[in-house]
Protein backbone atom coordinates (compact mmCIF):
# COMPACT_ATOMS: atom_id res chain seq x y z
CA UNK A 1 0.00 0.00 0.00
CA UNK A 2 1.34 3.41 -0.95
CA UNK A 3 2.11 6.08 1.67
CA UNK A 4 1.91 9.80 1.06
CA UNK A 5 3.06 12.92 2.84
CA UNK A 6 0.11 15.28 2.90
CA UNK A 7 0.21 18.99 3.61
CA UNK A 8 -3.03 20.00 5.18
CA UNK A 9 -4.12 22.98 7.23
CA UNK A 10 -6.45 22.00 10.06
CA UNK A 11 -8.19 24.75 12.03
CA UNK A 12 -5.56 27.20 10.79
CA UNK A 13 -2.58 25.05 11.74
CA UNK A 14 -0.35 23.57 9.02
CA UNK A 15 0.51 19.87 9.20
CA UNK A 16 2.79 17.67 7.07
CA UNK A 17 2.02 14.06 7.93
CA UNK A 18 2.72 10.75 6.24
CA UNK A 19 -0.42 8.64 5.87
CA UNK A 20 -1.23 5.33 4.19
CA UNK A 21 -3.47 5.68 1.14
CA UNK A 22 -6.37 3.98 2.92
CA UNK A 23 -6.47 6.41 5.88
CA UNK A 24 -9.94 8.01 6.00
CA UNK A 25 -9.99 11.72 6.71
CA UNK A 26 -12.08 11.05 9.84
CA UNK A 27 -9.42 8.67 11.15
CA UNK A 28 -6.63 11.07 10.23
CA UNK A 29 -8.27 13.85 12.24
CA UNK A 30 -9.05 11.66 15.25
CA UNK A 31 -6.15 9.21 15.39
CA UNK A 32 -3.25 11.13 13.83
CA UNK A 33 -4.07 14.68 14.96
CA UNK A 34 -6.02 13.62 18.09
CA UNK A 35 -8.87 15.97 17.21
CA UNK A 36 -11.57 13.75 18.64
CA UNK A 37 -14.40 16.28 18.29
CA UNK A 38 -15.16 14.76 14.90
CA UNK A 39 -17.17 11.59 15.54
CA UNK A 40 -17.13 8.27 13.71
CA UNK A 41 -20.67 6.98 13.32
CA UNK A 42 -21.70 4.76 10.43
CA UNK A 43 -18.50 5.21 8.39
CA UNK A 44 -20.54 4.70 5.24
CA UNK A 45 -21.81 8.22 4.58
CA UNK A 46 -25.24 7.90 6.16
CA UNK A 47 -25.17 9.55 9.57
CA UNK A 48 -23.16 12.76 9.10
CA UNK A 49 -21.53 12.59 12.58
CA UNK A 50 -18.11 13.01 10.93
CA UNK A 51 -19.01 16.18 8.99
CA UNK A 52 -16.17 18.69 8.64
CA UNK A 53 -15.41 21.54 6.23
CA UNK A 54 -12.90 21.22 3.40
CA UNK A 55 -12.04 24.62 1.95
CA UNK A 56 -15.23 25.92 3.58
CA UNK A 57 -17.57 23.27 2.11
CA UNK A 58 -19.17 20.64 4.32
CA UNK A 59 -18.17 17.02 3.63
CA UNK A 60 -18.44 13.65 5.36
CA UNK A 61 -14.92 12.85 6.51
CA UNK A 62 -15.60 9.08 6.38
CA UNK A 63 -16.17 9.35 2.62
CA UNK A 64 -12.95 11.26 2.03
CA UNK A 65 -9.45 9.86 2.11
CA UNK A 66 -6.83 11.84 4.02
CA UNK A 67 -4.74 11.99 0.81
CA UNK A 68 -7.61 13.83 -0.90
CA UNK A 69 -7.22 16.65 1.65
CA UNK A 70 -3.63 17.28 0.53
CA UNK A 71 -3.14 20.99 -0.11
CA UNK A 72 -6.50 21.86 1.40
CA UNK A 73 -7.82 23.52 4.50
CA UNK A 74 -9.95 21.51 6.93
CA UNK A 75 -12.13 22.92 9.71
CA UNK A 76 -13.36 20.64 12.50
CA UNK A 77 -15.65 21.43 15.43
CA UNK A 78 -12.51 22.37 17.41
CA UNK A 79 -12.06 25.20 14.92
CA UNK A 80 -15.52 26.68 15.52
CA UNK A 81 -14.94 27.83 19.07
CA UNK A 82 -12.88 26.92 22.11
CA UNK A 83 -13.39 26.82 25.87
CA UNK A 84 -15.51 29.78 26.89
CA UNK A 85 -15.18 31.44 23.48
CA UNK A 86 -17.96 29.55 21.72
CA UNK A 87 -19.44 30.06 18.28
CA UNK A 88 -23.04 31.43 18.31
CA UNK A 89 -24.17 28.05 16.94
CA UNK A 90 -22.65 26.31 19.94
CA UNK A 91 -24.27 28.63 22.48
CA UNK A 92 -27.61 28.29 20.67
CA UNK A 93 -27.39 24.50 20.80
CA UNK A 94 -26.82 24.80 24.57
CA UNK A 95 -29.65 27.27 25.13
CA UNK A 96 -32.26 25.72 22.83
CA UNK A 97 -31.82 22.05 23.73
CA UNK A 98 -30.14 21.18 20.44
CA UNK A 99 -28.59 18.06 21.91
CA UNK A 100 -29.13 15.25 24.35
CA UNK A 101 -26.36 12.65 24.23
CA UNK A 102 -24.23 14.98 22.11
CA UNK A 103 -22.64 12.39 19.82
CA UNK A 104 -24.12 13.78 16.61
CA UNK A 105 -23.64 17.42 17.68
CA UNK A 106 -20.23 18.17 16.10
CA UNK A 107 -21.57 16.95 12.75
CA UNK A 108 -24.73 19.03 13.08
CA UNK A 109 -22.69 22.11 14.02
CA UNK A 110 -20.53 21.77 10.91
CA UNK A 111 -23.52 21.19 8.62
CA UNK A 112 -25.32 24.16 10.21
CA UNK A 113 -22.22 26.30 9.81
CA UNK A 114 -22.10 25.44 6.10
CA UNK A 115 -25.82 26.20 5.76
CA UNK A 116 -25.56 29.62 7.44
CA UNK A 117 -22.52 30.55 5.36
CA UNK A 118 -24.57 29.96 2.20
CA UNK A 119 -27.89 31.17 3.53
CA UNK A 120 -27.67 33.54 6.56
CA UNK A 121 -31.44 33.59 7.21
CA UNK A 122 -32.82 30.16 6.32
CA UNK A 123 -36.48 29.22 6.69
CA UNK A 124 -37.37 26.21 8.84
CA UNK A 125 -37.72 24.11 5.68
CA UNK A 126 -34.30 25.24 4.45
CA UNK A 127 -32.77 24.38 7.84
CA UNK A 128 -34.27 20.89 7.70
CA UNK A 129 -32.98 20.43 4.15
CA UNK A 130 -29.55 21.73 5.13
CA UNK A 131 -29.34 19.24 7.99
CA UNK A 132 -30.83 16.31 6.08
CA UNK A 133 -27.44 14.61 5.79
CA UNK A 134 -27.19 14.28 9.58
CA UNK A 135 -28.94 11.84 11.90
CA UNK A 136 -29.85 12.42 15.54
CA UNK A 137 -31.42 9.58 17.53
CA UNK A 138 -32.26 11.62 20.66
CA UNK A 139 -33.77 15.01 20.04
CA UNK A 140 -36.44 14.48 17.42
CA UNK A 141 -34.70 17.34 15.58
CA UNK A 142 -36.97 20.17 16.74
CA UNK A 143 -34.42 21.43 19.28
CA UNK A 144 -31.72 21.35 16.62
CA UNK A 145 -33.84 23.30 14.13
CA UNK A 146 -34.68 25.85 16.86
CA UNK A 147 -30.97 26.16 17.71
CA UNK A 148 -29.98 26.92 14.13
CA UNK A 149 -32.80 29.42 13.76
CA UNK A 150 -31.72 31.09 17.01
CA UNK A 151 -28.08 31.20 15.93
CA UNK A 152 -29.01 32.78 12.59
CA UNK A 153 -30.92 35.50 14.46
CA UNK A 154 -28.00 36.10 16.87
CA UNK A 155 -25.47 36.28 14.06
CA UNK A 156 -27.52 38.87 12.22
CA UNK A 157 -28.45 40.96 15.22
CA UNK A 158 -32.17 40.30 15.07
CA UNK B 1 -16.03 -0.07 8.08
CA UNK B 2 -12.57 0.67 6.72
CA UNK B 3 -11.34 0.08 3.20
CA UNK B 4 -8.84 -2.66 2.52
CA UNK B 5 -5.33 -1.64 1.49
CA UNK B 6 -4.70 -0.03 -1.89
CA UNK B 7 -2.25 2.21 -3.74
CA UNK B 8 -3.19 5.77 -4.59
CA UNK B 9 -1.96 7.79 -7.51
CA UNK B 10 -2.88 11.35 -8.39
CA UNK B 11 -2.58 12.09 -12.11
CA UNK B 12 -2.36 15.40 -13.95
CA UNK B 13 -3.39 14.24 -17.43
CA UNK B 14 -6.03 11.95 -18.92
CA UNK B 15 -3.25 10.08 -20.77
CA UNK B 16 -1.69 9.08 -17.43
CA UNK B 17 -5.02 7.84 -16.12
CA UNK B 18 -5.83 5.69 -19.16
CA UNK B 19 -2.27 4.38 -19.21
CA UNK B 20 -2.73 3.14 -15.64
CA UNK B 21 -6.16 1.70 -16.52
CA UNK B 22 -4.64 -0.15 -19.50
CA UNK B 23 -2.02 -1.69 -17.20
CA UNK B 24 -4.17 -2.48 -14.17
CA UNK B 25 -7.63 -3.07 -15.72
CA UNK B 26 -10.22 -4.19 -13.19
CA UNK B 27 -7.77 -3.86 -10.28
CA UNK B 28 -7.86 -0.09 -10.71
CA UNK B 29 -10.69 2.36 -10.02
CA UNK B 30 -11.02 5.98 -10.97
CA UNK B 31 -11.44 8.23 -7.91
CA UNK B 32 -13.18 11.55 -8.46
CA UNK B 33 -15.40 12.65 -5.57
CA UNK B 34 -15.48 9.14 -4.10
CA UNK B 35 -18.96 9.60 -2.63
CA UNK B 36 -20.17 6.23 -3.92
CA UNK B 37 -16.79 4.53 -4.30
CA UNK B 38 -15.39 5.20 -0.81
CA UNK B 39 -18.69 4.09 0.79
CA UNK B 40 -18.52 0.84 -1.23
CA UNK B 41 -14.87 0.44 -0.23
CA UNK B 42 -15.71 1.00 3.45
CA UNK B 43 -18.31 -1.77 3.16
CA UNK B 44 -15.63 -3.79 1.30
CA UNK B 45 -18.08 -4.37 -1.52
CA UNK B 46 -15.22 -3.28 -3.79
CA UNK B 47 -11.53 -3.73 -3.01
CA UNK B 48 -9.51 -2.01 -5.72
CA UNK B 49 -5.73 -2.38 -5.67
CA UNK B 50 -5.17 1.06 -7.17
CA UNK B 51 -7.10 4.32 -6.98
CA UNK B 52 -6.39 6.83 -9.75
CA UNK B 53 -7.33 10.33 -8.54
CA UNK B 54 -8.41 12.41 -11.56
CA UNK B 55 -9.58 15.52 -9.72
CA UNK B 56 -6.34 17.35 -10.54
CA UNK B 57 -6.79 16.99 -14.31
CA UNK B 58 -7.46 20.51 -15.50
CA UNK B 59 -9.16 19.53 -18.75
CA UNK B 60 -11.87 17.64 -16.86
CA UNK B 61 -13.05 20.60 -14.77
CA UNK B 62 -15.19 22.33 -17.40
CA UNK B 63 -18.90 22.85 -17.97
CA UNK B 64 -19.33 23.87 -21.59
CA UNK B 65 -22.25 24.23 -23.99
CA UNK B 66 -21.54 23.17 -27.54
CA UNK B 67 -23.54 21.67 -30.41
CA UNK B 68 -26.83 21.38 -28.53
CA UNK B 69 -25.27 19.71 -25.48
CA UNK B 70 -23.83 20.83 -22.17
CA UNK B 71 -20.64 18.83 -21.69
CA UNK B 72 -19.76 18.23 -18.04
CA UNK B 73 -16.20 17.08 -17.35
CA UNK B 74 -15.38 14.18 -15.05
CA UNK B 75 -13.97 16.37 -12.28
CA UNK B 76 -17.03 18.64 -12.00
CA UNK B 77 -18.80 18.22 -8.67
CA UNK B 78 -22.56 18.14 -8.33
CA UNK B 79 -22.41 21.31 -6.22
CA UNK B 80 -20.52 23.10 -9.01
CA UNK B 81 -23.03 22.13 -11.67
CA UNK B 82 -25.89 23.21 -9.38
CA UNK B 83 -24.19 26.59 -9.02
CA UNK B 84 -23.67 26.94 -12.79
CA UNK B 85 -25.51 30.21 -13.56
CA UNK B 86 -27.15 28.90 -16.77
CA UNK B 87 -28.44 25.65 -15.24
CA UNK B 88 -32.14 26.54 -14.91
CA UNK B 89 -32.20 28.14 -18.35
CA UNK B 90 -30.24 25.51 -20.33
CA UNK B 91 -30.87 22.31 -18.33
CA UNK B 92 -34.21 22.80 -16.55
CA UNK B 93 -34.72 19.09 -15.81
CA UNK B 94 -31.35 18.91 -14.04
CA UNK B 95 -32.16 22.09 -12.11
CA UNK B 96 -35.31 20.37 -10.81
CA UNK B 97 -33.68 17.00 -10.08
CA UNK B 98 -30.35 17.98 -8.56
CA UNK B 99 -31.61 19.26 -5.17
CA UNK B 100 -32.83 15.67 -4.58
CA UNK B 101 -29.32 14.21 -4.92
CA UNK B 102 -27.89 13.15 -1.57
CA UNK B 103 -27.04 15.98 0.79
CA UNK B 104 -24.87 19.10 0.87
CA UNK B 105 -22.05 16.95 2.31
CA UNK B 106 -22.08 14.56 -0.65
CA UNK B 107 -22.85 17.05 -3.44
CA UNK B 108 -19.84 19.15 -2.42
CA UNK B 109 -17.53 16.26 -3.34
CA UNK B 110 -19.54 13.87 -5.53
CA UNK B 111 -19.13 14.36 -9.25
CA UNK B 112 -21.74 14.33 -11.99
CA UNK B 113 -19.82 11.81 -14.11
CA UNK B 114 -19.05 9.66 -11.07
CA UNK B 115 -22.74 9.18 -10.32
CA UNK B 116 -23.40 8.20 -13.94
CA UNK B 117 -20.41 5.82 -14.01
CA UNK B 118 -21.61 4.26 -10.72
CA UNK B 119 -25.01 3.66 -12.36
CA UNK B 120 -27.20 3.17 -9.33
CA UNK B 121 -30.73 2.54 -10.66
CA UNK B 122 -32.15 4.80 -7.90
CA UNK B 123 -29.87 7.77 -8.62
CA UNK B 124 -31.18 10.99 -10.12
CA UNK B 125 -28.41 11.83 -12.60
CA UNK B 126 -28.57 8.55 -14.58
CA UNK B 127 -32.35 9.02 -14.83
CA UNK B 128 -32.06 12.60 -16.09
CA UNK B 129 -29.38 11.60 -18.62
CA UNK B 130 -31.56 8.74 -19.92
CA UNK B 131 -34.73 10.83 -20.07
CA UNK B 132 -33.03 13.65 -21.98
CA UNK B 133 -31.29 11.18 -24.32
CA UNK B 134 -27.81 12.27 -23.25
CA UNK B 135 -24.43 10.75 -23.97
CA UNK B 136 -21.37 9.44 -22.15
CA UNK B 137 -17.86 10.06 -23.50
CA UNK B 138 -15.30 7.33 -22.75
CA UNK B 139 -11.54 7.37 -23.30
CA UNK B 140 -8.99 4.58 -23.34
CA UNK B 141 -5.59 4.01 -24.93
CA UNK B 142 -7.56 2.45 -27.79
CA UNK B 143 -9.29 5.74 -28.49
CA UNK B 144 -12.45 7.65 -27.63
CA UNK B 145 -16.10 6.67 -28.03
CA UNK B 146 -19.43 8.28 -27.25
CA UNK B 147 -22.36 6.14 -26.14
CA UNK B 148 -26.03 7.03 -25.78
CA UNK B 149 -27.13 6.88 -22.13
CA UNK B 150 -29.39 3.96 -23.02
CA UNK B 151 -26.42 1.97 -24.35
CA UNK B 152 -24.12 2.98 -21.49
CA UNK B 153 -26.38 2.13 -18.55
CA UNK B 154 -26.81 -1.63 -18.80
CA UNK B 155 -28.12 -2.54 -15.33
CA UNK B 156 -27.74 -2.01 -11.58
CA UNK B 157 -24.18 -0.76 -10.93
CA UNK B 158 -23.17 -1.96 -14.38
CA UNK B 159 -22.34 -0.09 -17.55
CA UNK B 160 -20.86 -0.68 -20.99
CA UNK B 161 -17.53 0.79 -19.81
CA UNK B 162 -14.63 -1.57 -20.50
CA UNK B 163 -12.06 -2.00 -17.68
CA UNK B 164 -9.47 0.09 -19.57
CA UNK B 165 -11.88 2.97 -20.20
CA UNK B 166 -12.71 6.03 -18.14
CA UNK B 167 -15.67 8.39 -18.36
CA UNK B 168 -14.23 11.78 -19.31
CA UNK B 169 -17.51 13.67 -19.79
CA UNK B 170 -21.26 13.36 -19.92
CA UNK B 171 -23.35 15.34 -22.40
CA UNK B 172 -26.79 16.66 -21.48
CA UNK B 173 -29.00 17.89 -24.37
CA UNK B 174 -29.95 21.54 -23.79
CA UNK B 175 -33.51 22.74 -23.33
CA UNK B 176 -35.70 22.09 -26.37
CA UNK B 177 -37.61 25.20 -27.47
CA UNK B 178 -41.18 24.97 -26.23
CA UNK B 179 -40.67 21.84 -24.13
CA UNK B 180 -41.77 21.43 -20.50
CA UNK B 181 -39.80 19.54 -17.85
CA UNK B 182 -40.79 17.97 -14.53
CA UNK B 183 -39.21 15.75 -11.89
CA UNK B 184 -40.22 14.24 -8.56
CA UNK B 185 -39.37 11.26 -6.41
CA UNK B 186 -40.42 9.41 -3.27
CA UNK B 187 -37.77 8.74 -0.63
CA UNK B 188 -37.83 7.78 3.02
CA UNK B 189 -36.09 11.03 3.90
CA UNK B 190 -34.73 14.02 1.98
CA UNK B 191 -31.73 13.00 -0.11
CA UNK B 192 -32.07 9.23 0.25
CA UNK B 193 -32.00 6.93 -2.74
CA UNK B 194 -35.33 7.06 -4.56
CA UNK B 195 -37.90 4.33 -4.04
CA UNK B 196 -39.32 5.66 -7.29
CA UNK B 197 -38.22 8.71 -9.27
CA UNK B 198 -39.94 10.13 -12.33
CA UNK B 199 -38.73 12.63 -14.94
CA UNK B 200 -40.62 13.93 -17.96
CA UNK B 201 -40.01 16.04 -21.06
CA UNK B 202 -43.20 17.27 -22.73
CA UNK B 203 -43.23 18.60 -26.30
CA UNK B 204 -46.16 19.43 -28.56
CA UNK B 205 -46.13 15.87 -29.98
CA UNK B 206 -45.17 13.59 -27.10
CA UNK B 207 -44.00 13.08 -23.53
CA UNK B 208 -40.77 11.25 -22.79
CA UNK B 209 -41.23 9.69 -19.37
CA UNK B 210 -38.27 8.23 -17.44
CA UNK B 211 -38.54 6.16 -14.26
CA UNK B 212 -35.75 5.30 -11.82
CA UNK B 213 -35.67 3.07 -8.74
CA UNK B 214 -38.06 0.42 -10.08
CA UNK B 215 -36.31 -1.53 -12.86
CA UNK B 216 -32.58 -2.35 -12.79
CA UNK B 217 -31.76 0.80 -14.69
CA UNK B 218 -33.48 4.07 -15.57
CA UNK B 219 -36.08 3.29 -18.22
CA UNK B 220 -37.72 5.70 -20.66
CA UNK B 221 -41.01 5.39 -22.53
CA UNK B 222 -42.61 7.73 -25.07
CA UNK B 223 -46.28 8.61 -24.86
CA UNK B 224 -48.22 10.27 -27.67
CA UNK B 225 -51.67 10.34 -29.26
CA UNK B 226 -54.35 8.31 -27.46
CA UNK B 227 -51.91 7.07 -24.79
CA UNK B 228 -51.20 10.66 -23.85
CA UNK B 229 -54.83 11.76 -23.92
CA UNK B 230 -55.60 9.16 -21.24
CA UNK B 231 -52.26 8.10 -19.77
CA UNK B 232 -53.48 5.81 -16.96
CA UNK B 233 -53.60 2.72 -19.17
CA UNK B 234 -50.17 3.40 -20.63
CA UNK B 235 -48.74 4.09 -17.15
CA UNK B 236 -50.16 0.82 -15.86
CA UNK B 237 -48.59 -1.11 -18.74
CA UNK B 238 -45.28 0.71 -18.16
CA UNK B 239 -45.39 -0.05 -14.42
CA UNK B 240 -45.77 -3.79 -15.15
CA UNK B 241 -43.02 -3.62 -17.78
CA UNK B 242 -40.67 -2.10 -15.16
CA UNK B 243 -41.64 -4.80 -12.68
CA UNK B 244 -39.58 -3.77 -9.66
CA UNK B 245 -38.60 -5.93 -6.74
CA UNK B 246 -39.28 -6.13 -3.02
CA UNK B 247 -36.56 -4.85 -0.75
CA UNK B 248 -36.13 -3.39 2.74
CA UNK B 249 -37.46 0.00 1.56
CA UNK B 250 -40.58 -0.93 -0.40
CA UNK B 251 -42.47 -3.68 -2.16
CA UNK B 252 -42.57 -4.07 -5.94
CA UNK B 253 -46.33 -3.44 -5.78
CA UNK B 254 -45.81 -0.11 -4.00
CA UNK B 255 -43.18 0.90 -6.55
CA UNK B 256 -45.53 0.13 -9.45
CA UNK B 257 -48.26 2.15 -7.76
CA UNK B 258 -45.85 5.09 -7.46
CA UNK B 259 -45.12 4.84 -11.21
CA UNK B 260 -48.86 5.19 -11.90
CA UNK B 261 -49.47 8.02 -9.42
CA UNK B 262 -46.30 10.12 -9.72
CA UNK B 263 -46.15 9.36 -13.44
CA UNK B 264 -49.56 10.90 -13.99
CA UNK B 265 -48.71 13.99 -11.94
CA UNK B 266 -45.33 14.52 -13.58
CA UNK B 267 -46.76 14.14 -17.10
CA UNK B 268 -49.33 16.84 -16.29
CA UNK B 269 -46.73 19.07 -14.66
CA UNK B 270 -44.36 18.81 -17.64
CA UNK B 271 -47.18 19.59 -20.05
CA UNK B 272 -48.37 22.55 -18.00
CA UNK B 273 -44.91 24.17 -17.95
CA UNK B 274 -44.40 23.96 -21.72
CA UNK B 275 -43.52 27.43 -22.96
Amino acid sequence: MSKHVINVTVNGEAHAVEVPAKRLLADFLRDDLLLTGTKRGCETGTCGACSVLIDGEVVKSCLNLAVQADGRSVTTVEGLGQGTNLHPLQTSFMEQGGLQCGYCTPGFLMAAHDLLSRNPSPSEEEIREGLSGNLCRCTGYQGIVDSVKNAAEKMHGR
Amino acid sequence: MKPSAFDYQRVARVEEAIDLLARHGEDAKILAGGQSLVAMMNYRLVEPKLLIDITGIEGLASIEEKGGFVDVGAAVTQARLMAWPALAERLPLLAKAMPHIGHFQTRSRGTVCGSIAHSDPSSELPLVLATLGGQVVLRSKRGSRTLAADDFQTGPLSTAREPDEMVVAVRFPVRQAGAGYAFDEVTQRQGDFAICSVAAVATAQEVRLGVGGVAGRPTVTRLSGAALANPDGALNAFAWELGGSDDIHATAQYRRQLVRRIGRRIIEEAQSCRS
